[in-house]
């Protein structure tokens, strides 16, 4: 209980409270923007928290992220283009809601039940995280190895629609985390004689490049077409009506648990628990046919999903200091360049500050609903911005940023060639969060391993005979192998027609 | 007339008198701080350059120049105009560059204005450790095979990692005898004494202090010639083993070589009246950090003895790149 209250006393801070909305504002424009996704908007924030306290920093990421969350949708009434890709999943619902004069069962709907969602999901992180880490003081460097070789697999296996683009982007940012100083021996790797690369290639600068800089390479080749504008007017009033929000209390909860648990997943962020949990609402509506259509159900489900994945996906970043996506994995950053090394530990060593990211959680998903009406009214200003105007802004706040971290302008140099790799990944279609997990993840993955065989002493069948380091380790084979081998037998089976010809 | 004359001499020489007085500092310092905003050097370079700005009446403002794993900052600190507005908060890591080949300058390369900070490596076993004392844990290494017992708690060639070696060394026993589980720092390394996979953490005794309050560890002796203050029952390595022995990691104020000797001096004297104060010592009492004032002349022989014995246990280890 005392550990409570320390908790509200660290965010009762006016530091704490001013960045949170400051941050609010910034997370609701930037989700605004069509394209531009709530990984960008924290990415640009990273150097702002680098300066702050611990919690301060967190507040900030957490407030920004859930706005964006939400903001993504205001587009995708207005547009019929989601603002983050976590709206795809309901953006013809919301659009046709809206054509229809239903501002509130749309916009409403998504806003309430996206706050209702964030809240869900803080409430289990609250009770389930301090329970994991209870199992996961247990962990030796054996068990975080197969934790993050599992981690790195499925992020891979999920993101884009190829596998193998998946791990080749994977093995960029495994190579990317090798650079620097050798864990064990501390002999320089690919550091070419420069005295900057010896402690590695900076993350925040990688982060800053790869989902900020590469999306303005990408606008400024499109920019010759046309600007959409907002056709539509707010016609109705822009909450919900009490009655239609009781009529959707089931697609909410479930939403919330589901967004939760897959949030909770390695890999799997908001995007998939949106459209998971649209799925799942569609089977148990009432008015199936309306999916696709203008349903409120859809929306209700789905919204709530996407903001309660955002607080899923802190349990594996508190519990075990694995990042699950793109957004926890700049936690895992942030936290460590503040000297905080996430894992059960923190749960007994900073009780305080895992109190107030849970106060954090709640607080700005209740600041979400005013918010989030004025970003309704204001939404349709903000999103016909020209471009000509809001990009070199953007541009400016990429260039300060990754300077202003380490006062260094080489990160500038990582930035650039970031961008234009990323830029150039993306126009092919390989994705960048693994190459993002490849490179925060890269180092827990060699680091455990190394450790490991230190203390085993060279022996690798200590990497499976603990328990759990033997059921992780088998999970990550069977996720390696299973496509190899389902391919193989496919294969088999197409040939063997073939075979008993000849 | 005279009078006039009087006072206008008086004003000519208290202006020339105060404008001698403002000849330094009279405009901002600069504080370079080789590691990153948030962290634990942070910490106590800002509270150091608050006291700073009291003391000379400028601003001191805290640069961070992170990176390289602090080559970067403290390459810095020795190219800057050695006019005594950059100086920078040296920490122990600088000792190790030349050895390791990092880089090519050494500890006697820096300028020292003074130590502020000193936090003693302690041994840590578990509590259910077999060793209830350093003495028997120091027989039981001697007498089993080398690479039985894993150490871990801090980096290789890290600060507290060549003390570890350095008290193995004075005790008689090979610096390899116990092998290096490397890790990120105090916490890591703990939880993996708690989860049985090591035998010893190296670290401060604050850093230690959650899990020795939660029952899983126990300091058996700290690398010091007293006893810390914060943890009375905790020996030192000298009443535990017979042989004084200390080791651990520090912060000081340094500058160029080229400072001048006055303005070396004025900074000196602000930097031992602010580290000598109650606020200060309180402030790093309340963080877990020991405070060991050295002034320029005492640093200075720290330095060179830092050089000179880093060296000599990198080569031990084997993770240096130049011989002594």
């Amino acid at each position: 209980m005392t550990a409570v209250l320390d908790g509200l006393a660290l965010v009762m801070q006016p530091d704490v409270l001013l960045t949170m909305l400051i941050s609010a504002a910034f997370g609701l424009f930037v989700g605004m923007v069509p394209g531009l996704s709530a990984t960008m908007a924290v990415a640009l924030l990273v150097p702002v928290a680098f300066t702050l306290s611990p919690v301060a920093a967190l507040a900030t990421i957490i407030t920004c992220s859930a706005m964006a969350m939400f903001a993504g949708d205001i587009p995708a009434a207005f547009l019929r283009m989601p603002g983050t890709p976590a709206s795809a999943a309901y953006t013809y619902d919301m659009n046709d809601l809206v054509r229809a004069g239903r501002t509130g069962d749309a916009l409403g709907m998504s806003l309430v039940s996206s706050a209702l969602g964030g809240i869900l999901g803080a409430i289990i992180l609250m009770f389930g995280a301090p329970l994991l880490a209870d199992f996961a003081i247990n962990f030796s460097s054996y068990e975080y190895f197969w934790l993050a070789l599992l981690g790195l697999s499925c992020a891979t296996l999920v993101a884009g629609d190829d596998a193998l683009k998946g791990w080749l982007s994977l093995t960029i940012g495994l190579f990317l985390s090798v650079v620097g100083l050798d864990f064990v021996t501390g002999i320089q790797r690919y550091t070419f004689g420069i005295t900057n690369l010896q402690a590695g290639v900076g993350f925040i600068s990688v982060m800053i490049g790869a989902f900020a800089l590469s999306e303005l390479f990408r606008k400024a080749t499109t920019s010759h077409q046309a600007h959409p504008k907002p056709r539509l007017d707010i016609t109705e009033r822009p909450l919900p009506r009490l009655n239609s929000l009781w009529q959707q209390r089931k697609h909410i909860v479930r939403g919330g648990i589901i967004g939760t648990l897959i949030g909770a997943l390695p890999g799997a962020g908001a995007d998939i628990a949106a459209w998971v949990s649209y799925a799942i609402s569609k089977r148990f509506a009432k008015q199936p046919e309306l999916f696709g259509r203008g349903s409120a159900e859809g929306v209700a489900g789905a919204a709530t999903a996407n903001n309660a994945a955002l607080s899923g996906s802190y349990v594996p970043t508190l519990v075990f200091g694995i990042p699950g996506d793109s957004i926890t994995a700049i936690v895992v950053g942030v936290l460590i360049l503040k000297g905080i090394q996430p894992g059960p530990l923190v749960f007994v060593n900073s009780a305080d500050m895992v109190n107030a990211i849970y106060i954090v959680f709640l607080l700005a998903n209740l600041i979400l609903v005013p918010l989030g009406i004025l970003a309704i009214y204001l939404g349709r200003t903000v999103i016909s911005i020209r471009d000509a105007i809001l990009y070199p802004v953007i541009l400016l706040l990429c260039l300060y940023g990754a300077y202003a971290v380490s006062n260094n302008m080489f990160e500038l140099w990582i930035v650039l060639g970031i961008g234009i790799l990323v830029w150039i990944m993306q126009e092919n279609n390989y994705p960048a969060a693994p190459l993002i997990l490849g490179l925060v993840l890269g180092q827990v993955v060699e680091q455990n391993f190394m450790s490991s065989l230190i203390k085993a002493d060279g022996n690798f069948i200590n990497f499976f005979n603990r328990p759990i380091a033997g059921v992780l380790g088998i999970l990550t084979l069977v996720v390696w192998f299973y496509p190899i081998v389902t391919g193989v037998v496919k294969k088999m089976r197409s040939n063997e027609p073939i075979n008993d010809e000849t | 007339m005279l009078t006039r004359l009087a006072t206008t001499a008086a004003t000519i020489f208290v202006l020339s008198g105060g404008a001698a007085l403002a000849e330094y500092p009279e405009k901002p310092i600069s504080l370079i701080v080789p590691w990153a905003a948030g962290g634990g050097t942070d910490a106590v370079a800002r509270v150091l350059a608050e006291g700073l700005k009291e003391e000379l009446g400028v601003a001191v403002n805290v640069v961070n120049k992170p990176g390289g794993g602090s080559v970067i900052g403290h390459s810095e600190m020795l190219a800057a105009n050695p006019d005594g507005y950059t100086l920078g908060f040296g920490t122990a890591e600088l000792a190790t560059f030349y050895w390791a080949g990092q880089a090519n300058t050494k500890a006697t390369d820096f300028n020292p204005i003074a130590l502020v900070n000193f936090d003693s490596g302690a041994f840590h076993v578990s509590t259910s450790s077999k060793w209830s004392d350093v003495k028997a844990a120091l027989e039981d290494i001697k007498a089993q095979p080398a690479g039985t017992y894993k150490v871990t708690g801090t980096g290789t060639g890290a600060a507290y990692h060549l003390a570890f070696a350095g008290f193995l060394k004075a005790n008689g026993i090979d610096p390899l005898a116990v092998t290096l589980v490397p890790s990120q720092g105090a916490a890591p390394g703990f939880q993996e004494l708690a989860a049985g996979g090591v035998d010893v953490v190296l670290s401060s005794l604050p850093e230690g202090t959650a899990m020795m309050q939660a029952g899983k560890s126990k300091p058996l002796a700290v690398f010091s010639e007293e006893r810390i203050a914060a943890f009375p029952d905790v020996p030192t390595a000298g009443e535990a083993t017979g042989t004084p022995f200390a080791g651990g990691t520090w912060r000081g104020v340094v500058g160029p070589q080229e400072l001048d000797p006055e303005v070396k001096k004025t900074l000196e004297e602000a930097v031992l009246k602010v580290a000598n104060s109650e606020d200060f010592k309180t402030f790093m009492n309340d963080k877990g950090f020991g405070v060991r004032v050295l002034d320029s002349a005492a640093f200075g022989g720290f330095l060179a003895e830092q050089h000179t014995q880093v060296g000599v246990i990198m080569n031990d280890l084997g993770i240096a790149q130049r011989k002594e």
